[in-house]
């Protein structure tokens, strides 16, 4: 079954029970969050290195490795400072 | 004579093997899992996105699902913190992942089986944080979970015989691995695996597996080096090639030995780390090795608290298997002379046959030689070499709070060790008092729910 | 004269520094590192808005000056080895609920009679100041002149320079003292005694277990304290922001619990967030219980924590003094012994004017303030129960 995500203003479509992370990297995503001026995405996968975090539906602080996506889920890049 | 009630923490291999041989005592057994569904790392099966080829062992799987009809499974749960004592308290938060407000529940227990598991462990490398660099574990989980692949023509690189099943995954869903790149060298694993063959007989079905993977890149000619490491990624925006090089016995890069290969991926083991958190958040003593301290029954040194699979040495499934099996008996109070114990203790002890094996591919010292002054060691807080280095002399509190390497948002989970080897000396044991990601709001809205069990009447 | 100070934290760093400066030859000793316990456990506050009138209100009033001047001279000329103070004056806010409103107000004016600068804000200025504070906060003091350093550094820079002109420092423990005819000749470790003419104690909630190696009580113990470190988030809090109750709990003399919300951004852009007290001697159990009282505070001063993702939490030891001031000066029956400890929760902003009373009680140096009121003698600190 499709559903459809929202990244930055951008609908992406995915599977249901597909991560969002996963989502993001079949959409051609590899990035999505910046540090130190280099851009990161999913690191180690498995929701210990917390490189892939992005908020979700206005909530920050989510692995999108972890986090299965929704329908309809609102996906922003993290803002630190 | 009440119910014993058991907590497992972890639903992986070990997990559920503990889960599983107590709730055939008649325990009441709770499970819980991060994870939406039970199988931890090595059963990361999603039922629509995982490919059949990728899914190992699938029949004893599908048994240690069945055998938890009555079992509580908690899943998309995080364990935020634990508790010694009679009763045993693990703290508990459900819902989606990093969600917000999640339901918090406290549970109780006479006896918790630690199955928590471990992962990957990579190793800095200059241009490591540039974008399709992974740790091996990732294209594993993404190839799984989400039927994922990261790039077109992938480096696998690190250490032990993981290497092997990445590399598969990565074929069986389209891509190109562009070679495998194995640290120890022909004649260490020779050594290392080939002595006391005898040994290993019994680990049966290992020989068939080891096969499947050499077969799997046979048949796409995939170049499988050995004695050699990647010593610096390439790329501007992201990975373009690497570096590959011949390293020594200590793991140091050997001048005038370095090729290129080009590539748009890299995936990176090292072996694995143990999860500890909990283990030492109870209290459990932690051996010299970093593993959990476990006598013949699993049982820790913390009274109602055992410890079964990678936490108590890494040594694959089917150590985890017998190990848990044995720790769900013992937490349930099964005799050490009980019949129910043979077959899982004989498993293990030809298991651990097979995982001592495993220190043929042990990180080396010399490795901190391919590291720049300003490659960046703590990912989290961009920390590089040359800062922690400068302040190997102070004390490791005073170092991480000058440079803020491991205390990021990961807390030292994947720069930790590394930092270590860095300044050449321990940094002490990775004490955390919040185990997993917790709100505020959750912590300030923590009350002690509703026991595990009723009282018995 | 050689004199040994027991403590590498900020007290015995500053200590260190105003003898060395002072001309004498000073060997500090401590059995972790420099800023390896309290003092790399806690915010690094230099307060005045925390201080009733009294005694400990002037030295506080005092050190912020000193702190200035302090944290002007280090930074201005670092030797190697010796980090930036990060002295920031960032200016605190107490805030208060409808019920505690006028007790502030009250306080507030108590303390301007003391030359305290506290400005009371009117709404629209409160939140301007701080835009999410939550709406039901009735009552909103600033204090322009509360300040912090990173302590940690703070405590290594003040060290640094110490030794750059002369001090040493030995990473060893004091096991035992040599006291001859109730007058202190010297120290023990494991490796050797150490001569001295003089030791002062600033081995902060050891402190009491420091007189005893030497023959005297001083009752100095620990109370406990955790801290909350959010995620890094973009900057929402921008002063140090107190719930008004702190006050309180800084100078109860309860064993339990007591808790009162300290709220404020890092330039890395995490939120730490405060406070607890408790007296459960070296305790590192039971954690959980001012870790929830205080994330339930500080989500009714600033509601956005509620969603906020928890980092790390530490706690620390405050040396506490069972007569809420700290034990400055010298010992009451042993010769040559000093102690400068149980500053509770305010070491790291009165370490230079502890520093300056030490150098006056032990080489005779003018005194910035009275020191009567800090003596170690005091009935108070003699193992009398509080």
């Amino acid at each position: 079954m499709s559903i459809r995500i929202d990244f930055d203003g951008q609908p992406l479509d995915g599977r249901d029970g597909q991560s969002i992370g996963g989502i993001l990297l079949a959409n051609g995503h590899r990035t999505w969050r910046t540090a130190g001026g280099a851009e990161r995405g999913i690191f180690c996968g498995i929701g210990i290195c917390q490189d892939c975090v992005v908020t979700v539906n206005g909530v920050e602080g989510v692995r999108a490795c972890q986090r299965t996506a929704c329908d309809g889920d609102r996906v922003e890049r993290e803002v630190r400072a | 004579m009440s119910v014993r009630r058991i907590v497992v923490i972890g639903a992986g291999p070990a997990g559920l093997a503990a889960a599983a041989s107590a709730a055939r005592t008649g325990a009441d057994v709770v499970i819980v899992d991060e994870g939406e569904r039970v199988g931890g790392q090595f059963w990361r099966h999603h039922p629509a996105f995982t490919d059949q080829r990728l899914q190992h062992q699938l029949g004893r799987f599908r048994e240690l699902e069945s055998a938890l009809a009555g079992v509580r499974v908690l899943s998309s749960a995080s364990v935020w913190r634990v508790e010694s004592g009679a009763p045993l308290r693990v703290h508990t938060l459900t819902g989606p992942v990093d969600g917000a407000q999640r339901q918090g529940e406290t549970l109780e227990a006479d006896a918790v089986v630690l199955a928590t598991g471990a992962h990957d462990r990579v190793l800095p490398v200059p241009g490591w944080t540039l974008p399709g660099v992974t740790s091996a574990g990732a294209v594993q989980a993404l190839a799984k979970r989400d039927g994922v692949a990261l790039g077109t023509r992938t480096v696998v690189a690190g250490a032990g015989p993981f290497l092997l099943p990445v590399a598969q995954s990565i074929a069986i869903l389209g891509g190109e691995v562009a070679e495998v790149v194995e640290a120890a060298s022909i004649g260490t694993i020779l050594r290392g695996w080939g002595a006391r063959a005898w040994e290993l007989t019994a680990a049966a079905g290992k020989a068939g597996e080891l096969g499947s993977y050499v077969a799997s890149l046979v048949k796409t000619r995939t170049p499988y080096r050995f004695g050699s490491a990647v010593t610096r990624i390439h790329g501007g925006s992201a990975v373009e090639a690497v570096t590959v090089q011949r390293i020594d016995s200590d793991w140091r890069p050997v001048a005038g030995t370095e090729r290129t290969v080009e590539c748009d991926a890299v995936a990176l083991g090292h072996g694995f780390t143990p999860r500890l958190e909990a283990a030492i958040q109870f209290g459990c003593d932690i051996t010299s090795d970093r593993f959990v301290r476990t006598d013949e029954q699993q049982l820790t040194s913390v009274a109602g608290v055992f410890a079964a699979g990678e936490i108590t040495g890494i040594g694959g499934a089917d150590a985890a298997l017998a190990e848990g099996e044995i720790a769900g008996l013992a937490a349930a109070g099964i005799r050490a002379s009980d019949p129910l114990l043979r077959a899982p203790v004989a498993a293990r002890r030809r298991m651990r046959a097979f995982a001592a094996r495993l220190a043929t591919h042990a990180i080396r010292p010399g490795w901190t030689a391919w590291l720049d002054d300003d490659t960046i060691v703590c990912r989290c807080e961009e920390a590089t070499k040359a800062a922690i280095a400068e302040y190997a002399a102070v004390s490791s509190r005073g170092m991480r709070l000058a440079t803020r390497a491991g205390l990021g948002a990961c807390q030292g989970r994947t720069c930790g060790r590394s930092v270590e080897d860095i300044l050449g000396a321990p940094g002490g044991i990775d004490r955390r008092p919040v185990l997993s990601s917790v709100r505020i709001g959750e912590l300030a809205a923590h009350r002690p729910t509703h026991p595990l069990i009723e009282e018995e009447s | 004269m050689r004199i040994i100070v027991i403590g590498a934290g900020a007290v015995g760093a500053a200590c260190a520094l105003a003898l060395t400066e002072a001309g004498a030859e000073v060997v500090v000793v401590d059995r972790v590192g420099v800023a390896g316990e309290t003092s790399s456990r806690c915010e690094g506050n230099i307060l005045v808005s925390d201080k009733e009138p009294g005694a400990e209100a002037l030295m506080a009033i005092e050190a912020n000056r000193a702190w200035r001047a302090l944290a002007e001279r280090l930074d201005g000329d670092r030797v190697p080895g010796q980090p930036a103070t990060e002295f920031e004056a960032k200016g605190g806010i107490v805030v208060a609920f409808d019920g505690g409103a006028d007790a502030l107000q009250r306080f507030a004016a108590t303390q301007r009679g003391i030359g305290i600068r506290a400005d009371v804000l009117d709404e629209q200025a409160l939140r301007a100041a701080e835009p999410h504070l939550a709406s039901d906060i009735a009552l909103g003091v600033h204090y322009p002149d509360d300040a912090q350093v990173q302590p940690s550094l703070a405590t290594q820079a003040m060290l640094a320079r110490a030794r750059h002109l002369g001090a040493q420092l030995r990473i060893t423990e004091v096991t035992g003292a040599v006291v001859e005819a109730d007058r202190v000749r010297g120290v023990l470790t494991p490796t050797g005694r150490i001569d001295a003419d003089a030791v002062v104690n600033c081995a902060g909630p050891w402190a009491g277990d420091a007189a005893a190696l030497f023959g005297s009580t001083l009752d100095i113990r620990p109370r406990r304290g955790t801290i909350l470190v959010t995620a890094p988030m973009p900057q929402r809090v921008f002063h140090k922001v107190y719930d008004a109750d702190y006050v309180g709990a800084v100078g109860s003399g309860d064993a339990a619990l007591q808790t009162s919300t300290v709220v404020e951004s890092t330039p890395g852009g995490t939120v730490l967030i405060g406070s607890s007290r408790e007296r459960v001697g070296f305790s590192d159990e039971g954690l959980l219980e001012p870790l929830a009282e205080i994330a339930d505070k500080a989500t009714r001063l600033f509601p956005f924590l509620r969603d906020t993702m928890l980092l790390r939490t530490y706690f620390g030891f405050r040396p506490y003094a069972p007569d809420h001031l700290p034990a400055i000066g010298p010992d009451a029956r042993i010769a040559g012994l000093f102690h400068a400890a149980g500053h509770e929760g305010a070491g790291i902003g009165l370490a230079p004017t502890t520093g300056a009373l030490i150098a006056h009680a032990v080489l005779g140096a003018q005194p910035p303030l009275d020191p009567t009121p800090f003596l170690p003698a005091r009935a108070t600190l003699q193992g009398v129960a509080a």
